[in-house]
């Protein structure tokens, strides 16, 4: 504030320059970019990074093993690109985003590698999930730019409303289809490509995550209006027409089908929860959060009733430690790592985070809970928390409804699926199994997320832009 | 738009919040209980992770960790397991027994004492190691226990009578503690199950944690009430007729040779060598229950003991009319007693009437060897006089050179003795036989208890079954 005021100050002393005009311009916005504290957030995360990475190498093998260096070399370079990036792309973006997501990555990176050395024993596991992982995290950054490359407004992402849920649709029916869907693990959320003797998985609801939450944007711009309209009050709530009724059913229908035909409890509970959310903010109306919580708990107590894989998960949830060493297995792990974590964790490399079944994935908050502590996992969540706040604030700041949509959307959809994954580790919820995002180990959600954050980032740009002065204006 | 984003942010803040509160009830509220769930397998694994102390008998460690490079690092081991493993317990991923457990602090470097180690430790990166426990068996003396016992059902006891220390403890039939120590755990919980299952109960510490009924065995702490109430000597002349009718009911009691005692009258001396049932009801009836009740209480009866493995209180019943008081004299009824109990009671007698409190650990050691603590011996009770000791042993020398302890004779040495065969009439019956040696300079004490009769079954008797192994055991501290 202070600095914003000295630079409003400074034209003042300026006055003799020949135009006048165009250096006031840029002292008045030059603050507001604040690439520069990113750059220092950027280096700060960076070094927490590797003092993880380091920690665990240290711990488990007494030096530095021959991943560090790539390690180093790829975030850095990673970090470094994505911050040029922003420089030159969306100069105005919000300068905190960058940084936390580069925090998350990176520790991630380093808690995979930290339990594939637990995985081969002090050795390396022959099969390193590690590598791969860092792979992702390159291609993640080369979309980013990509995204902000090819986007430059995000208001033009709202022509392809129609076409966003017609691409929507398919991502997410993808893995019902043959040949290319495969369940792994009881849900079937995957398609897989053979490509000769490379199979490549990939999780296509990450990307239609984003790719729905465009048409969900697009399409509530244009209906919000009508679906704004009341037709009778009850209860001090105005209720919708009927007819109007027909998105939110069809919204309700389509997660119900994922929950019933893969079997993916997350994924359901995330779209329609997003799509809720989002037509209550469209609207204005709060009997769209009523309509959707009667929905949603009708949904649910028939999905309880009707599958015995929804009855095994609230049974789990509600004693883990009914069949500790059956289906309990993981929750009672995992619960028991939180507890050996205890206020300051046990340290990286110290612990015993592989444990946990799929401490890579779905389990990966409790890993840092271990051996971080109760600290280091209440830092992680008010990590994403922050994330969520910028995300949001964008949202108030940007100008277009379209793009304030877009952006709630987004980090809605980023809290929801921390609340939902995290919340599932710790026993807060019944457990559902979702990625945290940029955290756990697989390329789709990985890459999926940072297009994410680029798209956040361009509405952000936008919203943080000054409104242009008439030289701009006359273009 | 922006104040339902504004309120859609309060929506999610308070997910999050919900998130951050739960982590804190997990790390506040219910960590401890998590951490010590049976099925919580970090914390063993924890302590598996440093050298754990030996557990040492003279200079062999009878249980010792060593290095296994696997998962669990260290892999505790026991040698001549089945020997010791009522004294060390077993060291699993379920949990600890017996010494293992008391003394679990010092073996696994958690003690206060050690702090200093772990402080040095810390700083020159040494990994840390736990302390020894020195234990006050005499191997040679358990083994001989062991031996005599040979699978029979039963235990062996013996006692440094002037000091208290444990000489042997034995239990049989007894298991392999390193079969519950292997590292993985449904191996454990396997060969956990099957030892529960066996009906022979080979998890139980005969010696400390059963009761039994002393039988004949406890007319010596009759004896001792008698000859402290100064109305009785050794010499007196007692009647012991064949058959004594109770008081208040039509029971009776019986020798267990069905006749009356060396023709209905004997001393005091000679009922005791002969086991003279009648005789000692009669003693009891007169003395009453009160005064059998002190004289058991001061030889240890009634109280609970820490050595530091827990002994279960030996038993004189509370509030015994007539006929009860004089069952329990020939010590039927409700008496009942351990072995560590009977042992406690002939070592009272040879230490002059002072009963000393039983220990199991000599030292405590540091990681280094060097001594952290060394139990001084302990009086627990004065039982009887020097001079009423002087004579119960008299009695009980005679007991093996003139009466029914004639197997626990050691030739050149004057043994102090006494059998007891406790019948209920329907199994065969629990045999017994407590001693000291020598008797006039006494330097081992030692109770055999064998259930059920053994191998000789309703043949057997204290004299025949439990003498000899009690003569083992002395011999081999003698030696």
């Amino acid at each position: 504030m202070r600095r914003g005021q000295a630079a409003r100050r400074l034209p003042g002393v300026a006055v003799s320059v020949d135009s006048p005009v165009a250096p006031a311009t840029i002292r008045q916005q030059s603050p507001r970019r604040r690439r520069g504290t990113e750059l220092m957030l950027l280096v700060f995360g960076y070094g927490l990074s590797l003092l993880a990475f380091a920690q665990a190498d240290l711990v488990v093998l007494d030096s530095l093993g021959p991943q560090f260096v790539p390690f180093a070399v790829t975030l850095g370079s990673c970090i470094l690109v994505a911050h040029v990036a922003l420089r030159k792309l969306a100069p105005y973006a919000d300068p905190v985003l960058l940084p936390v997501v580069t925090l998350l990555n990176g520790l991630g990176l380093a808690m995979i590698h930290r339990l594939d050395l637990a995985e081969g024993n002090g050795a390396v596991a022959a099969d390193t999930d590690f590598t791969p992982q860092l792979g992702w995290t390159l291609l993640g950054t080369v979309l980013f730019v990509l995204v902000l490359v090819v986007i430059r407004d995000h208001r033009v992402l709202q022509r392809y409303t129609y076409t966003a849920m017609l691409v929507g649709l398919v991502l997410l029916v993808m893995p019902l289809m043959p040949v290319i869907g495969t369940e792994i693990n009881g849900a079937r959320i995957w398609i897989r490509l053979d490509l000769g003797a490379q199979s490549l998985s990939f999780q296509p609801a990450e990307v239609a995550k984003i790719v729905l939450i465009v048409f969900f944007a697009g399409y509530l711009v244009q209906k919000r209006d009508v679906l704004a309209l009341a037709r009778s009050r009850v209860l001090g709530i105005d209720l919708p027409r009927g007819r109007d009724l027909g998105p939110i059913l069809l919204a309700w229908v389509a997660s119900l089908a994922v929950l019933v035909f893969q079997r993916d409890l997350g994924t359901s509970l995330l779209f329609f929860g997003l799509f809720v959310m989002l037509l209550y903010i469209a609207t204005e109306r709060v009997s769209w959060l009523v309509i959707g919580a009667v929905l949603f708990t009708l949904g649910a107590t028939v999905a309880y009733q009707v599958f015995s894989h929804v009855q095994l998960r609230v049974g789990i949830w509600l004693d883990p430690f009914a069949d500790e060493t059956g289906d309990g297995y993981q929750i009672a792990q995992s619960l028991y790592g939180l507890a050996t974590g205890g206020l300051l964790g046990v340290g990286v490399g110290q612990g015993h985070p592989d444990f946990v079944p799929f401490a890579k994935t779905d389990f990966i908050a409790t890993a840092f809970g271990e051996e971080l502590g109760l600290t280091g996992l209440m830092a992680i969540i008010v990590l994403y928390a922050v994330i969520v706040e910028r995300g949001l604030r964008t949202a108030v700041a940007v100008r277009d409804p379209f793009g304030k949509l877009l952006a709630a959307g987004l980090s809605i959809a980023v809290g929801l699926q921390v609340f939902v994954v995290i919340g599932g580790v710790t026993k807060l919820i019944p457990l559902t199994g979702l990625t945290t995002p940029f955290l756990s180990y697989g390329g789709s959600s990985l890459v999926a997320n940072w297009m994410l954050i680029a798209l956040l980032m361009r509405v952000s740009d936008a919203a943080r832009r000054p409104t242009r002065p008439t030289t701009a204006g006359a273009r | 738009m922006n104040a339902t984003i504004r309120r859609s942010a309060l929506l999610v803040g308070v997910l999050f919040l919900a998130l951050l509160l739960n982590a804190n009830y997990i790390a506040f509220v219910t960590n401890d209980s998590l951490r010590n769930r049976a099925g919580n397998s970090r914390l063993i694994i924890e302590e598996y992770d440093h050298e754990r102390g030996s557990i040492l008998v003279g200079r062999r460690a009878v249980a010792k960790s060593i290095e296994t490079g696997d998962r669990l690092k260290y892999l505790r081991t026991y040698s001549d397991g089945p020997l010791f493993a009522p004294i060390t317990g077993y060291y699993s991923v379920y949990g600890a027994t017996a010494i293992e457990r008391s003394e679990n602090s010092l073996l696994a470097g958690t003690d206060n004492r050690l702090f200093v180690d772990r402080l040095t430790n810390l700083f020159t990166g040494r990994e840390p190691k736990g302390g020894n426990v020195l234990l006050t068996i005499d191997a040679d003396a358990q083994r001989a226990g062991y031996d005599g016992l040979g699978g029979q059902e039963g235990a062996v006891v013996a006692l440094d009578p002037q000091t208290g220390a444990v000489l042997a403890m034995v239990s049989s039939p007894s298991f392999d503690p390193n079969e519950l120590a292997v590292p993985d755990p449904t191996a454990v919980s396997k060969n956990y199950d099957a030892l529960v299952a066996d009906p022979a109960d080979p998890l139980i510490n005969r010696s400390t944690t059963q009761l039994y009924p002393p039988g004949s065995l406890f007319k010596v702490v009759v004896s001792a009430a008698a000859l402290s109430s100064g109305q009785y000597s050794p010499d007196m002349v007692v009647p012991g007729p064949a058959v004594l009718d109770l008081p208040d009911t039509d029971r009776v009691i019986t020798n267990y040779f069905d006749s009356a005692c060396l023709g209905g009258s004997l001393t005091l001396t000679q009922a005791l060598a002969i086991s003279c049932n009648t005789a000692f009801a009669r003693i009891g009836l007169e003395l009453g229950d009160a005064a059998l009740r002190k004289q058991a209480a001061l030889f240890g009866f009634n109280r609970p003991l820490a050595i530091p493995l827990p002994v279960v209180p030996s038993i004189y019943p509370p509030d015994l009319n007539a006929p009860q008081t004089a069952q329990s004299a020939i010590g039927q009824y409700d008496v009942r007693a351990t072995p560590m109990q009977m042992a406690m009671v002939a070592a009272g007698i040879a230490n002059q009437g002072v009963v000393m409190r039983p220990y199991l650990v000599a030292e405590e050691q540091a990681p280094d060897l060097s001594v952290l603590s060394a139990t001084e011996p302990e009086e627990l009770s004065r039982a009887v006089t020097p001079a009423v000791a002087a004579e119960l042993t008299d009695m009980m020398v005679a007991v093996v050179t003139e009466g029914t302890g004639a197997n626990a004779a050691i030739p050149g040495v004057s043994v102090a003795g006494k059998t007891g065969t406790a019948q209920d009439g329907k199994r065969p019956p629990h045999v017994w036989f407590m001693a000291f040696a020598p008797a006039d300079a006494p330097q081992v004490a030692v109770a055999v208890f064998v259930e059920n009769g053994g191998r000789l079954g309703n043949q057997a008797t204290g004299g025949a079954v439990a003498a000899p192994i009690a003569r083992a055991v002395m011999e081999a501290v003698l030696r």
